[in-house]
């Protein structure tokens, strides 16, 4: 069939794991792990591309993608359903020479270099489907484009402390960067790689059969690819991103950036009809706060029933409280119910699991997190922490 | 159930509902937060499997397009029948005024023709319930009956059915005769307006009547045809409400802060669907106090909500008492107002400071796009 040129099409990576995010990601990738009262990870991504005028997306999926898939399906609610282009889930897959593993981020975009061609794009904008923020990306390509350079990479600030955990570019005076250090021990700047990437598909095509050919290669964008092109003298430069972005890597982050919705000044306004932030909907009906209920600096979705005290805490669909329950600085994922007399602090909250009448889930350590999921095959609910030790085993009578 | 069709007459009397109704049909009318009235009969009807639909409209479909677009929502977008939008159609020639919805059915009639399914289902959008239409055409076979009106038996709140038609039954069911309900009565048999039959029964009753030229409304064709019939009914027991009128509307909302009423309607197998919003979860701030309320999404409320309905998008403002109220999507309520018996349609804004009651029988109404 033939293809409609393409000036950009977009790349999104959403096959990893997020191994630290523990229990969360034990049957889900980590761009599908539950976020802000109503959506997934990857539903900002998806979203900015959406708002962006980029409508052609490949989102490249490896690990765990049953929900993924069932989530992104034709790409409806992002209005990515187009007869032309649209959203297109790309799996590894058999070849005549036998099935392989995405062996790296480099390589699923390599994988599938048919895909890209068949729209012969000019850009490729590769994204990564684990961070929590609003941009548009046409402004970038802008940037690119009035740089005329090779590759353009997007950079946002961060505390210079935190420096040491990111990738970070050293750029010059005109914005173009010279080097690029993962993790560095001694950061010469603080602008962090976001994981957004513009680049000339002719060039990137090149680079990324020469990274095929290269054996001792990691197949990595940030471990390979950019650095080998700043070896080679391209021109690249980066794009200095002013907003909120959030890699929600670990349970502590992701309840961190959960919590950040609720404060009335946060920097992501999910409020803005202009960059709205799209979702597979719930059916559900409003939600309904009882007589004894009360409800403070909290995020509730529809189909919620609340009879007890919320507070500083955001509720996703479906969620039952119970009378007498209270839930304080926590998150609880969709149509959990939560039993009367049940306290909740600090902790995340799988979804649909039932959390029995009297139990109580308090964290008196101000630096831990509860993730609190249940084990159906052995018909207990286990309690873990954000480093992953199971702090509590409850066994369920039923 | 995929020999049967369904129709919704939107031909409805607007006359108890005038406040509510400019510009747009009962049908549209916003409900409970996030839905229009039409979406629990269009959902009756999908939930049953069938999967074409044909609206009739009196006109006004401007937001009946935009609600319904392809059907999507309902999964009404399909190749084979799905969802007909069925305008009447003017002709200047021959314009008599207070046609009655005969003449809709005139004018669409190949659509009922060419449709391919045996039954059909025709329903009101403005009866508000959640009934199993699988279960009552199974019963219409049994019965076998010509035709088979769906009802409720009203106990109590009789005049919440004021003006219903009421159905005389034998001890099988069978229809005797249909009246109506003057309140006056201990209980009523109410009709849902919903009746069940062959698609060819119906054609004949809408060609008999305009051949005859003695009926301007479907539903006296019906009844009057009903003498030569065998009328059974079948009878629902769900939740059930008439939005007939701005009091029955007011009403309806705050009887459906009941969760277990709630429940009948909305957590049964069967869902309701409406059309998607992409709406953020709302927000409560520190100092909000809410008590028996639905709300919807993309809210965000700084004041206190008692006892009412808030739609999509509302802004509640710091120190605003928003009281026994309905406020339909993407109204905003300034500072320190005081709201009570109010019903704000959709973009009303009130500015800070304002004081707004209504009597809990007359509930005061502030038309769309209004500013105060």
């Amino acid at each position: 069939m033939r293809k409609q040129k393409k000036e950009i099409i977009a790349m999104l990576l959403a096959g990893g794991q997020g191994s630290r995010l523990k229990e969360l990601t034990k049957t889900m990738a980590k761009p599908a792990v539950y976020f802000g009262g109503k959506y997934r990870i990857i539903d900002f991504a998806l979203s900015n591309c959406s708002n962006s005028g980029i409508y052609t997306v490949g989102v490249l999926t490896q690990y765990q993608p049953l929900e993924l898939n069932s989530h992104i399906g034709i790409g409806s609610p992002w209005d990515l359903d187009r007869r032309n282009g649209g959203v297109s889930v790309l799996a590894p897959y058999m070849g005549p020479q036998g099935g392989r593993w995405y062996k790296g981020t480099a390589n699923a975009i390599y994988e599938n270099m048919g895909f890209i061609d068949k729209y012969s794009p000019k850009y490729v904008l590769v994204l990564s489907g684990d961070h929590i923020y609003k941009m548009n990306y046409s402004r970038l390509l802008e940037y690119h484009k009035k740089n005329s350079a090779k590759a353009t990479i997007a950079v946002i600030e961060v505390p210079w402390e935190e420096a040491n955990r990111f990738g970070i570019m050293n750029i010059n005076d005109d914005n173009s960067i010279y080097e690029f250090e993962e993790k560095p021990q001694k950061p010469k700047s603080n602008l962090a790689s976001m994981g957004v990437y513009i680049f000339n598909w002719e060039i990137l095509r090149e680079y990324l059969i020469n990274d095929e050919k290269d054996g001792s290669s990691q197949n990595d964008f940030g471990k390979n690819i950019i650095p080998k092109m700043l070896k080679d003298g391209l021109d690249m430069f980066a794009y200095k991103f002013d907003g909120y972005w959030k890699d929600v890597g670990t349970v502590e982050s992701l309840w961190q950036a959960n919590m950040d919705l609720i404060k009335d000044d946060n920097e992501l306004n999910l409020y803005d009809p202009s960059w709205r932030i799209y979702s597979r909907s719930y059916i559900n009906p409003p939600h309904y706060i009882s007589h004894k209920a009360t409800v403070k600096s909290s995020l509730l979705n529809e189909g919620c029933i609340v009879h007890g005290e919320v507070n500083n805490s955001v509720l996703f669909p479906g969620v039952y409280v119970g009378k007498n329950s209270k839930i304080e600085d926590s998150v609880i994922m969709p149509d959990a119910i939560i039993e009367d007399y049940v306290t909740i602090s600090r902790s995340i909250v799988m979804d649909n699991i039932t959390i029995k009448s009297g139990t109580k889930i308090i964290n008196r350590d101000k630096k831990k997190i509860t993730v609190v999921n249940e084990d159906r095959g052995n018909n207990v609910m286990t309690m873990m922490d954000n480093m992953g030790n199971i702090k509590r085993i409850i066994k369920k009578v039923d | 159930m995929k020999d049967i069709m369904g129709i919704i007459n939107l031909i409805e009397n607007e006359d108890r509902i005038k406040d509510l109704t400019h510009n747009r049909p009962i049908a549209t009318i916003p409900i409970l937060g996030r839905y229009r009235i039409i979406d629990f009969s269009l959902s009756n009807m999908v939930n049953a499997g069938i999967r074409n639909v044909g609206i009739y409209t009196r006109g006004k479909s401007q937001s009946l397009m935009d609600h319904l677009g392809t059907g999507k929502e309902w999964d009404l977008d399909r190749k084979i029948d799905g969802l007909f939008l069925l305008n009447p159609i003017i002709d200047f020639n021959n314009i008599k005024i207070n046609k009655g919805d005969i003449e809709s059915f005139r004018s669409h009639l190949n659509y009922l023709k060419s449709s391919r399914q045996r039954y059909v289902v025709i329903s009101r959008s403005y009866m508000i319930c959640n009934v199993d239409y699988v279960d009552a055409v199974n019963y219409h076979k049994e019965t076998g009956a010509d035709i088979t009106i769906i009802y409720k038996k009203i106990e109590e709140d009789i005049d919440k059915f004021n003006d219903c038609d009421t159905l005389n039954l034998d001890k099988k069911e069978n229809v005797i005769s249909v009246g109506s309900n003057l309140g006056d009565k201990k209980s009523y048999n109410i009709s849902m307006e919903t009746y069940i039959m062959k698609k060819d029964l119906l054609l004949n009753i809408i060609q008999n009547s305009i051949n005859k030229g003695d009926y301007e409304y479907l539903k006296q064709a019906v009844f009057n045809s009903m003498k030569n019939l065998h009328v059974n009914a079948y009878s629902y027991n769900g939740y059930l409400s008439c939005i007939s009128s701005v009091e029955n509307y007011y009403r309806t909302n705050m009887e459906l802060l009941n969760v277990d009423l709630a429940r009948q309607l909305f957590y049964e197998d069967r869902l309701v669907y409406t059309k998607v919003k992409d709406e953020p979860p709302t927000k409560y701030c520190q100092n909000t106090n809410v008590s028996n309320s639905l709300i919807a999404n993309g809210c965000v409320i700084e004041g206190v909500v008692e006892n009412s309905v808030i739609g999509r998008r509302v802004e509640i403002s710091k120190g605003a008492v928003v009281k026994d109220s309905i406020i339909m999507q993407k109204s905003s309520i300034g500072e320190n107002c005081y709201l009570e018996n109010v019903i704000l349609d959709k973009h009303v804004r009130i500015s800070d400071g304002k004081i707004l009651s209504g009597d809990k029988d007359y509930p005061f109404v502030i038309k769309k796009n209004m500013s105060l």
